[in-house]
């Protein structure tokens, strides 16, 4: 355990001139914009006169030079402010915290079905590499990682939500159903069926591929042929040799495809509106609302970040090796 | 040469060559078959396809023919996928490159610049740039670059790290060859052997990208492209998911064929390193 803290907090020291490097890469990015919040704000009201203008621009701040605001932004950032977003007129810390349940919920879930369905399958194709199931599942699992996750999304919808109607078509929970408790879990589980499939099978197929090979690799190795020497039966060499040793990988891949999903959910929750981070980004570029964008993507930074930190102690957890020099240093 | 033909001799990279070869011949085909704007109308609205022989799959919302748009959308798809994935792996190797060979401060700053671009989800970060730049065929592909690159970077910087130490690199610096020429001469091209087999899957995942970013609106709106088909065919999702799901059919299919094209690559090289 103090192996995994020692880790812990190496790596979160690290990872503060990294997320400082995004703040300021976003800012200046979305600096470069032509037109602001103000002109998009114009847009919407039909115009406006060039005291209007100027008087908008001094209450948003937005006169100012651009140093001069990165340094506003990041002494309010420091106290946990991200700014006030003009598309939604309130603080972007409320909408961003309103909104990542639901978007954690589908990642979560998604990552929850890809790893485990996809670690299994992977499983059963490399007890016997090359074997007939081993070539139906990589095939097919290379189909599978092939099809836009958009596009699956609406194929799951015209069948079980147009044509079965087993499911219900968009949106994160009924509205206005008065449910509470366990029915209101049960029912937004029901509208997450769809859109955490749509996500989940594109990454199932990554999983299943990383343990196959995994497993392919640790048959060739020595304590395979010393299992097997032993007399071992071959589900346990499957489990308990093979695949054990296989499984470390994919808890690595866990962390780095964190960042790909959140980015996939975006597009999900654009098929299912679902009313998730995501759809909030969606419509913060809509909105030309680029406190709201950079707001996002720290968030979002923020997010990978601890999601790695996480996994970084799952594996220093797994695998004594891992941290052991940082311990004893 | 040979390696092409010891692609082409395992099932996988058969299979992938003869879809990479339609496509690419229904991309040179789009402007020979149908020289008119894909994005024309042509006859009326939402014939289903397989009724009318002069417009075999039919006719989306407003009267295009989608077969035509099928086929430019695939010069499309292509395009953007390999000149992103060319973009990201020059920009990729390039600064992995210099990272590796000048170490100390400047490695440990670009590195941390690596490891910013891997933390932010690369759809939101090429979200955010074409909002900002406006949507046209160069910014898409280089949005869909500026999320591609770290992979090829962090690769090339590993390689030259480890062939900056081997001999013939020390043998050239007492030939007295300058740095720039033992960087390009020497390591480069040692170096981009294993970079070089990140691309296959790359242009995948930029093809995926390009697809995701036009069906939300954010492509070029003159360009037909699959994923703006499929956006377009949402609308009309009951009455003709087929103007959704062709379109759809056409992206995994690309996308199918270049994985397993790569396979194929991948077990060539195998091959030839359990033969050697």
């Amino acid at each position: 355990m103090r192996r995994a803290l020692v880790l812990l907090r190496r790596r979160a020291i690290s990872s503060i001139p990294v997320l400082l490097i995004v703040i300021v890469g976003t800012f200046l990015l979305l600096e470069a914009a032509p037109g602001d919040a103000v002109d998009a704000y114009l847009l919407s009201i039909g115009g406006g006169d060039a005291a209007l203008v100027a008087s908008l621009r001094a209450s948003y701040g937005l006169d100012q030079s651009t140093l001069a605001r990165l340094w506003l932004y990041l002494t309010a950032l420091a106290h946990f402010d991200l700014g006030w977003s003009v598309t939604f007129g309130r603080p972007i810390v409320d909408l961003i915290l309103e909104r990542l349940p639901n978007t954690l919920w589908l990642m979560g879930s998604a990552l929850a079905l890809s790893f485990s369905l996809g670690s299994i399958l992977g499983v059963v194709a490399g007890a016997r590499p090359g074997s007939a199931t081993d070539r139906v599942l990589s095939i097919g699992s290379l189909a599978l990682y092939a099809v836009p996750s958009f596009w699956l999304g609406l194929v799951l919808s015209v069948v079980f939500s147009v044509q079965l109607r087993w499911f219900p078509i968009a949106g994160i929970e009924s509205i206005a159903s008065g449910k509470h408790g366990l029915d209101r879990a049960l029912d937004i589980a029901r509208h997450l069926v769809l859109p955490v499939s749509a996500l989940g099978f594109i990454y199932l197929a990554l999983f299943l591929r990383m343990m196959r090979s995994g497993m392919a690799e640790a048959w060739r190795q020595d304590y395979a042929l010393a299992a097997r020497a032993k007399g071992l039966r071959r589900p346990r060499i499957v489990i308990r040799h093979i695949a054990r040793n296989a499984m470390l990988p994919l808890v690595t891949m866990l962390g780095l495809q964190a960042a790909s999903m959140l980015g996939g959910s975006v597009v999900i929750e654009s098929v299912f509106a679902i009313p998730g981070f995501g759809r909030l980004a969606q419509e913060a570029v809509a909105g030309r609302d680029a406190p709201l964008l950079i707001g996002i993507i720290v968030t979002s930074a923020v997010l990978v970040i601890i999601v790695n930190l996480l996994v970084d102690i799952t594996y220093a957890l797994l695998d004594p090796r891992v941290g052991a020099a940082e311990a004893a240093a | 040469m040979s390696l092409l033909r010891r692609i082409l001799g395992t099932p996988e990279g058969a299979a992938g060559a003869l879809i990479l070869c339609v496509l690419v011949l229904a991309a040179l085909l789009a402007p020979v078959l149908f020289p008119a704007d894909p994005l024309s109308i042509v006859g009326p609205a939402l014939v289903p396809p397989f009724t009318d022989p002069a417009l075999p799959l039919g006719t989306d919302r407003l009267g295009r023919d989608v077969l035509a748009e099928l086929m430019h959308g695939a010069g499309t798809s292509l395009a953007v996928g390999i000149a992103a994935a060319a973009m990201a792996m020059i920009a990729g190797s390039l600064v992995g490159t210099l990272a590796g060979l000048a170490g100390g401060l400047v490695d440990e700053a670009l590195m941390r610049v690596v490891d910013a671009f891997q933390i932010v989800p690369s759809f939101l970060l090429a979200l955010a740039f074409v909002s900002v730049t406006g949507a046209s065929l160069p910014v898409v592909i280089t949005a869909i670059a500026l999320g591609a690159w770290t992979g090829p970077a962090r690769l090339a910087r590993a390689e030259v790290l480890s062939i900056r130490e081997r001999d013939y690199v020390a043998a050239a610096r007492v030939l007295g060859m300058r740095p720039l020429e033992i960087a390009f001469r020497e390591v480069l091209p040692n170096a981009l052997p294993p970079v070089m087999a990140l691309s296959s899957v790359i242009v995948a995942i930029s093809v995926l990208t390009e697809a995701a970013l036009s069906f939300l609106g954010l492509g070029d709106p003159n360009i037909v492209t699959w994923g703006s088909m499929i956006a377009e065919g949402r609308n009309v999702l009951r009455s003709a998911p087929f103007l959704s799901i062709l379109p759809g059919l056409a992206l995994m299919l690309t996308v199918l064929g270049v994985y397993l094209f790569s396979e194929g690559l991948a077990d060539a090289l195998a091959r030839r390193r359990s033969r050697a």
